[in-house]
This record gives structure tokens, C-alpha cells and sequence, in this order.
């Protein structure tokens, strides 16, 4: 018997009024758009003038989601990704369709929300479980199991002002981990935290899943959705474009992607934006976004910014990324250190990686770039660009292909020899001898 | 999975929650406030703990601010300006009789319209029914009356003046302040989401109110119309004077009380529609 559905949507559609060019939000924006609609009535048509303009974010999305099931919503930046879920998590009411949602449901949406700086780990505990919908009572019954899950005993009666970011993002994860949901609605919040605190999350997502709970996911990072779910929903531009089976999803959501950046993007892109990554491209002698593992690539971002930005040291990364999961490569301008960067150089200008070889078993990759400051403060960052393919070749020069059933992620050329040891020789002449 | 946490196995399915778009004047969801119950106490107990508990002299300024308010009006209003007062009532007494209704009020007022740009989070990341923000920030304001009015009594009594029968009407005249704030509170703050201009305009506004309002000083008897509408139209005029009548048997604003209460239901309704409207997509202007 399958399982019941318990997620149901039908026709939801979401409809944003948007102001073309800068929208007024103060009073005083509009005042002086009504003082230039006065002065130049003739220009009242004019493209400068900002109007309201409207945008479905979402159009007539239906899908169901049964209970045990993992679905795993991706698509392009501004798709309707994280307006679908905020319907989903009753923050935003649908202009138009119905959703029909069955069980106790939890969102997370942001590790931590509502801690208050001012109050210990203790109270932050009671707070946040509060918000997130647990009971004092529940939260009190797993006070100990989460303040040990936390890690941060020693601290917890210390105002969260004083935590380093680590310890705050795990203690608001330990909260929102030991929510009890029948649904668990969730939105990138994998993508903090360090690596072993990644693997927790996912572990303990894991643990849900396998305790027959339904779950929605909704992240561009491809890799984490592509372990998590086993179903696949790719939306673009406000619609359903595939659902199906996770590969096949991620096959199809990849094939979309342009290799370049979408400039609508900017909504959900982190960092403080005064240099932006414009496009990322992977080129090699085969052609653009064609890589042979032995053979050397470049790798080119481009930046856009305003001019006159005050010149200060960037570190760029660029990340090469499996779409079957996870971070393969890391470049850095920090392990080349003969060419730094400077912010007042860079707008408009092109970075370009010399890769000699990328010995990466063939298959798709994307690429993510991050632009910090020295202090580590994100100027931009973007994920799941520069789409590009590693052929199959003969890396190891053994007359068979190296191709995409290689079964390890990386090409490393080696030789096998033989060598006998002295003593085991020694060993074997005497026993013989003795025989 | 190594997590150590046990997941408990799926309980039969709960209640159906329907997704739809709705309108009207209503507040959406007002069902189930009473299932967010424990989230609206733990938000007054953090609005109160937030403001007092972590400051080095704690719940000391919740006393030392009326007190050092009224100092200061004692000085302003009585030695340096001599403002006259009916009957023989010391002016310190006079003061804290209308300022610790104006310390709820305009505190009340500040905090409700400021609440829900400052828990911005809750209504861009959680499902908690918003209109609870606004209505804990007006509550946990009522702790800083108790102290004023706890005040009051200590510095009354100290001049000879008691408690009589008619401190029976102080909770209603709270209920009726607290009616006030909370409509002006919904109002504003779900206007500050979207318009910034509502922070700089607050403590302006709230500046002008006190002055227009009868609080360090005594109403004259309207001699000219326009005077009896601007009274008329400030509905505080009206709660401090029957305030002042229910501690000190200062004469009754009969007409004024009237006014004072038809304008704060009028207010509390108007800010409940103009939130329940700004609620359904508050997260969309943040």
C-alpha cells in the first residue's frame, strides 16, 4: 500500500508587485516620485520612472509529496524555490491555488531564529523552541539532550553574544534537531557551519528521513540534494519543469543552467555586493566548458562593479563541484600568493585560474566562487556556476578509458613494481631447507 | 546514525491544515493564538528580561526612570514654570498620578510600533501568527506600570495622600489604555515593515503627545472650541484625566472620558484590520 500523501498542492501560484528600478521604501522616495511625475508630466511614461511591475514567482505549481518520501526542490536562482516553501511554511500567504498539508509540520528555514544576544544558551534553548513550535514541556524533556548535542555546556549560561559563530550556529541547529515533525519543511541551512557540522546535520536529517517522516528540500547546492533526496522536483521560473527521480532531476535542472550567471540572481546571493561575479567559464584547447584530465584549463571569472571601489586585499576561491555531491577542488589566491587581488582592480575586469591538469574522474562539475575580505566578510558569492564536462580519456595511458564508471573521484597516474624482501627470502630458503 | 538522538516513530497523521489565499478585515489564523500560548509568554518574558535583566542595575531603572522623570518635571513644572494645581494636591503627587499611566502609554506605544522590525525573523522564517509580536511587546510594557503605579503609592502616602474606593477603576482604565496602545501598536508596525520612515517618526510623535497631553500640567477649562477638539481628539486626555480622578478625586472628564473611549475603539479597530491586511504578506515587504 503506498504511503499516504501529505503534502498536496494544487495550482499555487504566488504573485510579487514589484517596482521597476528602485522601489520606493520610504515615504520620501515616493514623495520625490511624485514631485517628478509633476515637474515632467510629459515624461510620465518615460522608463525611468519606476512602476509597479508583476512577477509570478510562482505559476500554478501542483505536487504531492507522500509520507516517507524526500523531495528535493532545485532550480536556477529567483525559480520560485524559496517562495514555494515559504507557502509550504505558512510565512507567506499563495495569490492564487491551495495546498493542503497533513501532520505536525517544522520549518527551518534559518538556524537560530529569534536569539536574542542579550540572553544565556539556557534561555535561548526555551525561546527558540517556543518559536520553532515545541512545547516548554518537550523542551524541557530534551533540555539535556540538547544542550549535549549543542557541545556548548560549558557556555550555556553565557549571553549568546559571547559565542563564536560556530557555537552559535550549532546550538540553534540542536534545537531545531530535536523538533519532532511529521513534515520537515527545509532551506539551505546545510550550507553553514564547518564541514564535520555539515555531516551532523546531514546525519541527523538522515535519521528523520529513515524514521518515516516527509521532508521538502530546497537548495542550489545540487551535491547536498542530490545525497538527501530520492525525488526531484526543477523549477523554473515559477514552474514545475521535471519531477521525477532525483538523477534525472539534477540531469535536468544542469542542462538548464546557462553557463553564465543569471543576473536576476541578486536576491539570493549572499555577500555585500560591491563586486559581483558576472559570469564563470571553464575553458580548455577542446573548447569552452570541455575538460580533458591531463590537459591544462582555465578557469575565468568575471567581475562587475561600480568604479572608485577603495583598494583593499581580496581572497578569491573557486570551488570545482561533483554533481553527484560535494567539493572536490579548492583554488585559492591564497596558495598562489605571487598574484593578490585588490579590490580596486577588479571591476570589470576578468580573474583567470591556470589549472596544468585536473586529474578529476569525468563527468559534470559546476563551479562556486567566493570573493571575501581578509577578515573573511563575503563580498559576493555564488554557487553552481560554469556548468562544465570532464571527458573520458585514456589518462593512464593503459589503452582503457578512464570514464564515468571510474569509481573513485579522482585520476592519479601510478606504477606498480614488485619487490622481494630480504628477510622473508632468508626465511623461505631455511624452512626449505629444513624440509 | 551516530547522532545520538532518537527519532520517535511517525504518530498518526494530525490535523489537516488547508493553504489558501484569504482576505477581509479578520485577522487570519486568530483560531489558533491559544495554541501559540507558551510562545506568547516566553515572548513577554523575554521583552521584560531583554530590557531590565541584563543591565548591571537590573529592575532598579525600572524605579529609577519615573523617578528621575518626575524630579525633573517637580523642577521644570513647579519651581520653574509654577504651574498651577486644583485643590492643595502636592505637584509631585500631581505628576506621578498622570506619568505613570504616560510611562505605559508611550512605552507601550514605542515598543508595540518597533516589534515587529525587530523580531523580523520570526515572521520571515517561522509560521508563528504575527499579530502575537505586537500584542506581547504591549504586555510586558504593563510590569513597568506596576512599578510606576507601585511608585505612585509610596510617594502618595508619604505626603498623606491613600488609596480610596475609586482605585477599583484603575484596571478598567488600563484595559482602556492598553486597548489604545495595542491599536496604535498594530497600526504602525506593520507599517514600519515597509515604510523605515515610522522609526524616525516614533519618538517625534511621542514627543508631541506628551504635550498635548495633560501630564506634568493641569488642563485649563476650554474657554475656545478649538481647544475642546484638540482635547477631544487626543484620547489620552481623556484616560489621564479619569486616571487622575480614580487616584486623587480630581474632577471627572465626563465628556472627555466618552470621547476619549469611542476614539480607542475606533483606533483598536482600525489598527486590528490594517494588520490583519500587512499579516498575510508581512514577509514579502521585509
Amino acid at each position: 500500500m503506498p504511503e499516504p500523501v501529505v503534502v498536496s498542492a494544487s495550482g499555487l501560484s504566488k504573485c510579487y508587485r514589484i517596482w521597476t528600478h528602485s522601489r520606493p521604501t520610504s515615504l520620501s522616495d515616493r514623495v520625490d516620485h511624485l514631485i517628478s511625475a509633476i515637474r515632467h508630466p510629459g515624461r510620465s511614461e518615460a522608463s525611468e520612472r519606476p512602476r509597479k511591475e508583476t512577477i509570478w514567482a510562482l505559476h500554478d505549481v501542483s505536487l504531492e509529496v507522500r509520507r516517507g518520501e524526500v523531495l528535493g526542490v532545485i532550480g536556477p536562482n529567483g525559480a520560485g524555490k524559496s517562495t514555494l516553501l515559504s507557502i509550504l511554511a505558512r510565512i507567506t500567504e499563495p495569490t492564487g491555488g491551495s495546498a493542503e498539508v497533513r501532520g505536525r509540520v517544522s520549518s527551518l528555514l534559518e538556524v537560530g531564529t529569534g536569539f536574542h544576544p542579550e540572553l544565556s544558551g539556557r534561555d535561548n534553548i526555551f525561546l527558540n523552541g517556543a518559536i520553532l513550535g515545541m512545547s516548554r514541556r518537550e523542551v524541557e524533556e530534551k533540555y539535556d539532550e540538547i544542550v549535549d548535542f549543542s557541545g556548548v555546556r560549558d557556555f550555556i549560561d553565557m549571553p549568546v553574544k559571547r559565542y563564536s559563530s560556530g557555537m552559535y550556529l550549532r546550538l540553534g541547529f540542536a534545537v531545531a534537531a530535536h523538533l519532532d515533525p511529521e513534515i520537515l519543511l527545509l532551506d539551505e541551512v546545510l550550507a553553514v557551519g564547518d564541514r564535520a557540522f555539515q555531516e551532523k546535520c546531514l546525519a541527523r536529517i538522515g535519521e528523520i528521513v529513515h524514521a518515516g517522516r516527509a521532508v521538502i528540500f530546497v537548495s542550489h547546492d545540487v551535491a547536498s540534494v542530490a545525497r538527501l533526496c530520492d525525488r526531484g522536483v526543477v523549477l523554473n521560473s515559477g514552474r514545475v519543469a521535471f519531477d521525477g527521480a532525483i538523477d534525472q532531476a539534477v540531469a535536468a535542472y544542469l542542462a538548464s543552467t546557462p553557463l553564465g550567471v543569471d543576473d536576476n540572481a541578486a536576491i539570493e546571493r549572499e555577500g555585500t555586493g560591491e563586486l559581483r561575479v558576472e559570469t564563470i567559464s571553464i575553458t580548455s584547447a577542446e573548447g569552452p566548458g570541455v575538460v580533458i584530465p591531463d590537459r591544462a584549463a582555465e578557469i575565468r571569472v568575471d567581475f562587475r562593479g561600480s568604479r572608485g571601489i577603495r583598494s583593499e586585499p581580496l581572497r578569491l576561491e573557486v570551488g570545482i563541484h561533483s554533481t553527484q555531491g560535494g567539493m572536490y577542488v579548492l583554488l585559492s589566491t591564497d596558495f598562489d600568493p605571487s598574484r593578490p587581488l585588490d579590490a580596486s582592480e577588479l571591476g570589470g575586469a576578468t580573474v583567470v585560474c591556470h589549472v596544468p591538469d585536473l586529474p578529476l574522474k569525468p563527468g559534470k562539475y559546476t563551479v562556486s566562487a567566493t570573493l571575501q575580505r581578509a577578515g573573511g566578510e563575503i563580498v559576493d558569492r555564488v554557487f553552481d556556476k560554469g556548468l562544465f564536462v570532464i571527458l573520458p580519456t585514456d589518462y593512464f595511458g593503459s589503452g582503457v578509458l578512464a570514464g564515468e564508471n571510474h569509481r573513485a573521484p579522482m585520476l592519479v597516474r601510478h606504477r606498480w613494481d614488485v619487490e622481494p624482501r630480504i628477510e622473508e627470502m632468508v626465511d623461505a630458503r631455511v624452512s626449505g631447507a629444513a624440509g | 546514525m551516530g547522532v545520538g538522538v532518537e527519532v520517535q516513530s511517525p504518530a498518526p497523521l494530525g490535523a489537516t491544515v488547508l493553504i489558501r489565499p484569504t482576505s477581509g478585515p479578520i485577522p487570519p489564523r486568530l483560531r489558533e493564538l491559544w495554541a501559540y500560548r507558551e510562545l506568547f509568554l516566553i515572548l513577554v518574558w523575554r521583552d521584560i528580561k531583554v530590557r531590565y535583566a541584563q543591565t548591571k542595575l537590573g529592575f532598579a531603572w525600572m524605579v529609577f526612570q519615573p523617578l528621575a522623570l518626575l524630579l525633573v518635571y517637580t523642577f521644570a513644572f513647579s519651581h520653574l514654570a509654577r504651574v498651577t494645581i486644583p485643590g492643595k494636591i502636592p505637584y509631585p503627587v500631581f505628576a506621578l498620578a498622570g506619568l505613570s499611566l504616560w510611562i505605559f502609554t508611550s512605552r507601550a506605544v514605542l515598543t508595540g510600533s518597533e516589534s515587529v522590525v525587530q523580531n523580523i525573523t520570526i515572521v520571515t522564517k517561522t509560521s508563528a501568527p504575527r499579530i502575537l509580536i505586537p500584542i506581547a511587546a504591549n504586555v510586558s510594557v504593563i510590569v513597568d506600570f506596576m512599578v510606576s503605579l507601585l511608585l505612585y503609592f509610596v510617594i502618595a502616602s508619604s505626603y498623606g495622600y491613600f488609596p480610596t474606593w475609586r482605585l477599583v477603576f484603575v484596571p478598567p482604565l488600563l484595559l482602556a489604555a492598553f486597548t489604545l496602545t495595542l491599536g496604535m501598536s498594530l497600526f504602525l508596525s506593520a507599517t514600519y515593515v515597509r515604510y523605515r520612515d515610522v522609526g524616525q517618526a516614533l519618538g517625534f510623535m511621542i514627543t508631541l503627545w506628551f504635550f498635548i497631553s495633560p501630564v506634568a500640567y493641569q488642563l485649563q477649562t476650554p474657554g475656545r472650541s478649538i481647544e475642546t477638539i484638540v482635547q477631544a481628539a487626543n484620547p489620552l486626555v481623556g484616560l489621564i484625566l479619569a486616571f487622575r480622578w480614580a487616584l486623587l478625586a480630581t474632577p471627572a472628564p465626563h465628556g472627555l472620558l466618552v470621547a476619549a473611549l469611542v476614539e480607542t475603539i475606533l483606533i483598536f479597530v482600525i489598527g486590528v484590520v490594517r494588520f490583519a491586511q500587512a499579516e498575510r504578506t508581512l514577509a514579502d515587504d521585509a
